[in-house]
């Protein structure tokens, strides 16, 4: 006799019925990879939207989040790509290679496409409805993945950027890819980039993320790291109030690559930022780093998953967060190291300044140790400023407000200054700036 | 009117009460020196006159320039010229000194009602002040006192003075933790920002910083009150007779 085991599932939210409903009224439209589509749509389907009672998910609750799931973006008209023009603003003065997308979609007339050796760009639409080749071999198979958010994402990507910068080429310019969004109603929109950086070549590689009030916003990038590789990552969440964002980086890093992440938000409602790193040669040396500046309800999770595999590579992972009002910062990260892994040598810290008594910070950091002969560490605090220094500078004349604006530039300046390219690093510090005036306007 | 006049002061800590009554003027032009044991209230006097958080004071009146300095904010009242020299002056990571001494000359003009100093004429005046305490401009870049020895600490806190030029300046045990050479740089520091329109009160425990900081008068303190003043020779006496003479006195 043969018994059938069935998962056992909930009744569908309103949000998963409706994108049940999307995904079925758009699969046949969607550009590329059918049968990856619906292999993915169905692991989703089985999982649903990710809830409490889901560990990698337990602060960020997208099942009671989610009220529903707003319909999939339109292209863009010529009104919504005029507004797009104010994409991008924190860097405004930072002399890059601007890509721009409106609503999910790419505008190849607000992009800077000129030609460059080594560099090659095209639209993730315009590959995967090509069979592109890079895309066909990569797309969903730089690490493999367990998570709904991403399973949502390969069902239903519309658009995002295919980027490869060939062996030995020096990218001059930093790539900047500006996800504005028209706000002429909420959407839904599902980007999917994949870059491809080969040994020895070298980019700086920006990202802003701009949704409009109430957007849902689901990011992926697939980044590929050489080997003797150096890739400088920056993520910035600016979305407006009520946003919802999902940004995962899925990276792979090459032998003695040198890889650093860097994640910041200010913006939007709730903005989940996940990184599956996998340093899979040797002595890859990586930083990751974070700072997220937050008031009123929002809600900032940083879940971040580093795993060692092979001798010799060295991570820092340092994230800040700041957290004003009734603001909710979550940090869980792990580190795995395996077996190989010897000479690993890992170190992990969170920190959160409360400046309010009803503000939140979780943090759950992981080791995960399979090597014997490694050197790891975790550390997390949290706590309000520091009284006894708040009077030393108010001692000297500094009134209290700008005491605490001191106090709290200095705290995320640390992490800022990880940041290598002095451009987009003084934007980082002008944005904090400009949180900080606004929080004591 | 007298620069600092300091009338009847009662002040408690913790729910203790530490100064009892204090009666005190300082002079403009002036250096006095206040000597005590352990526990007479030497640094909460400093602080009662910073203003710092938790120094309750219950009764009295501290008057700078005939104005009521209690219920003043401590950046309201350093504008109006009240600078401690703090005994441990704290660390501050990620703000440069510069940073620092830039944010504070600037704030404290702006409550004044002054111009801020354009940046090379603050450039310059740093420069200088720096150099005569023998500050790099290397120290001057990194976190406020951060890595700085307990002399270093001690120079960054005369610095600090000699940029934001106070009415009152307030040295808390600026002595201790000091060699011999680090005392001399900094009294030779205190001793340039001598002034006759400046009051300063010099806290210590030992005579030695008053042979290089010499004072105009010395008024020792004993479970929350002055108890005896006079000049410069109190302290030697002092030095060599101990406190054992106030030992009768009341609370």
């Amino acid at each position: 006799m043969t018994a059938t085991v069935r998962p056992i599932r909930a009744v569908k939210t309103a949000a998963e019925a409706a994108l049940a409903d999307t995904y079925a009224a758009a699969k046949a439209l969607l550009p590329g990879l059918p049968a990856a589509r619906e292999q993915a749509f169905r692991r989703f389907e089985a999982q649903g939207l990710p809830h409490r009672r889901v560990e990698a998910w337990k602060y960020t609750d997208l099942r009671a989040l989610m009220r529903d799931a707003k319909p999939l973006a339109a292209p863009p008209g010529a009104e919504a790509k005029a507004r797009a023009k104010q994409g991008g603003a924190i860097f405004a003065s930072v002399e890059a290679r601007r890509l721009v997308f409106v609503d999910g979609a790419f505008v190849p007339e607000l992009s800077d496409l000129s030609a460059e050796a080594g560099l090659s760009i095209m639209p993730m639409a315009q590959a995967l409805a090509s069979g592109d080749a890079l895309v066909a071999r990569h797309v969903g198979q730089v690490l493999d993945i367990d998570d709904p958010a991403v399973a949502l994402n390969t069902a239903l990507m519309g658009d995002g950027i295919v980027i490869k910068v060939a062996a030995g080429a020096t990218v001059a310019r930093p790539v900047m890819i500006v996800f504005a969004h028209s706000g002429e109603r909420p959407v839904s929109v599902f980007t999917r980039s994949l870059v491809v950086v080969e040994p020895k070549a070298k980019l700086t590689l920006v990202e802003t993320h701009e949704g409009a009030a109430d957007d849902q916003i689901n990011a992926v990038m697939e980044l590929i790291v050489g080997d003797d590789a150096e890739v400088d990552h920056l993520k910035i969440a600016a979305n407006r109030k009520g946003a919802l964002q999902v940004a995962t980086l899925i990276v792979s890093i090459g032998a003695r690559a040198k890889f650093n992440d860097f994640a910041g938000a200010t913006g939007g409602s709730v903005t989940r930022n996940q990184i599956f790193a996998r340093l899979a040669g040797e002595n890859a040396v990586c930083h990751f780093s974070g700072a997220n500046l937050l008031q009123g309800h929002q809600h900032v999770d940083t879940t971040l998953v580093v795993e060692h595999v092979r001798p010799g590579c060295e991570s820092r992972e340092l994230y800040k967060s700041v957290l004003d009002g009734e603001s909710r910062g979550v940090f869980q990260g792990r580190i795995t190291v395996q077996a190989e892994a010897q000479k690993t040598d890992a170190r992990m810290a969170t920190h959160a300044l409360l400046l309010s008594e009803n503000a939140e910070a979780d943090a759950k950091p992981e080791l995960e140790i399979f090597a014997d002969d490694v050197q790891c560490g975790h550390g997390a605090t949290a706590g309000a400023l520091d009284e006894d220094l708040l009077f030393y500078l108010k001692a000297r004349g500094i009134p209290p407000k700008e005491a605490e604006a001191l106090m709290v530039t200095a705290f995320v300046g640390e992490v800022v200054e990880r940041v290598a390219h002095e451009g987009l690093r003084d934007s980082l510090l002008a944005a904090a700036d400009g949180w900080l005036q606004a929080r004591s306007a | 009117m007298s620069l600092l006049e300091i009338k009847n002061l009662h002040a408690v800590v913790d729910g203790k009460q530490i100064l009892n009554g204090l009666n005190l003027t300082v002079e403009r032009g002036q250096v006095a020196a206040i000597m005590g044991p352990n526990g007479s209230g030497k640094s909460t006097l400093s602080y009662v006159l910073a203003g710092r958080p938790g120094y309750e004071v219950t009764q009295g009146e501290i008057l700078l320039n005939g104005e009521n300095l209690l219920g003043l904010d401590p950046d309201v009242r350093a504008a109006k010229g009240v600078f401690l020299a703090f005994q441990y002056p704290m660390e501050v990571p990620g703000v440069a000194t510069m940073t620092f001494l830039r944010t504070a000359l600037n704030a404290q003009r702006k409550a004044r009602g002054e111009s801020e100093l354009t940046t090379p004429e603050f450039l310059k005046r740093v420069r200088e002040a720096a150099a005569q305490l023998g500050i790099s401009q290397e120290m001057l870049r990194r976190g406020v006192n951060v890595g700085f020895s307990g002399g270093e600490k001690k120079r960054n806190e005369i610095l600090q003075m000699a940029m934001l030029e106070p009415k009152l300046a307030i040295l808390d045990e600026t002595d201790s933790g000091l060699d011999i050479d680090a005392l001399k740089i900094v009294s030779d520091g205190v001793n340039r920002l001598r002034a006759p329109d400046r009051g300063m009160i010099v806290i210590t425990h030992y005579q030695r910083l008053l042979d290089y900081i010499v004072p105009d008068v010395v008024h020792v303190l004993w479970k929350g009150r002055v108890v005896k003043t006079g000049g410069k020779e109190l302290a030697h006496e002092l030095e060599a007779k101990g406190y054992a003479e106030f030992q009768g006195e009341a609370a």
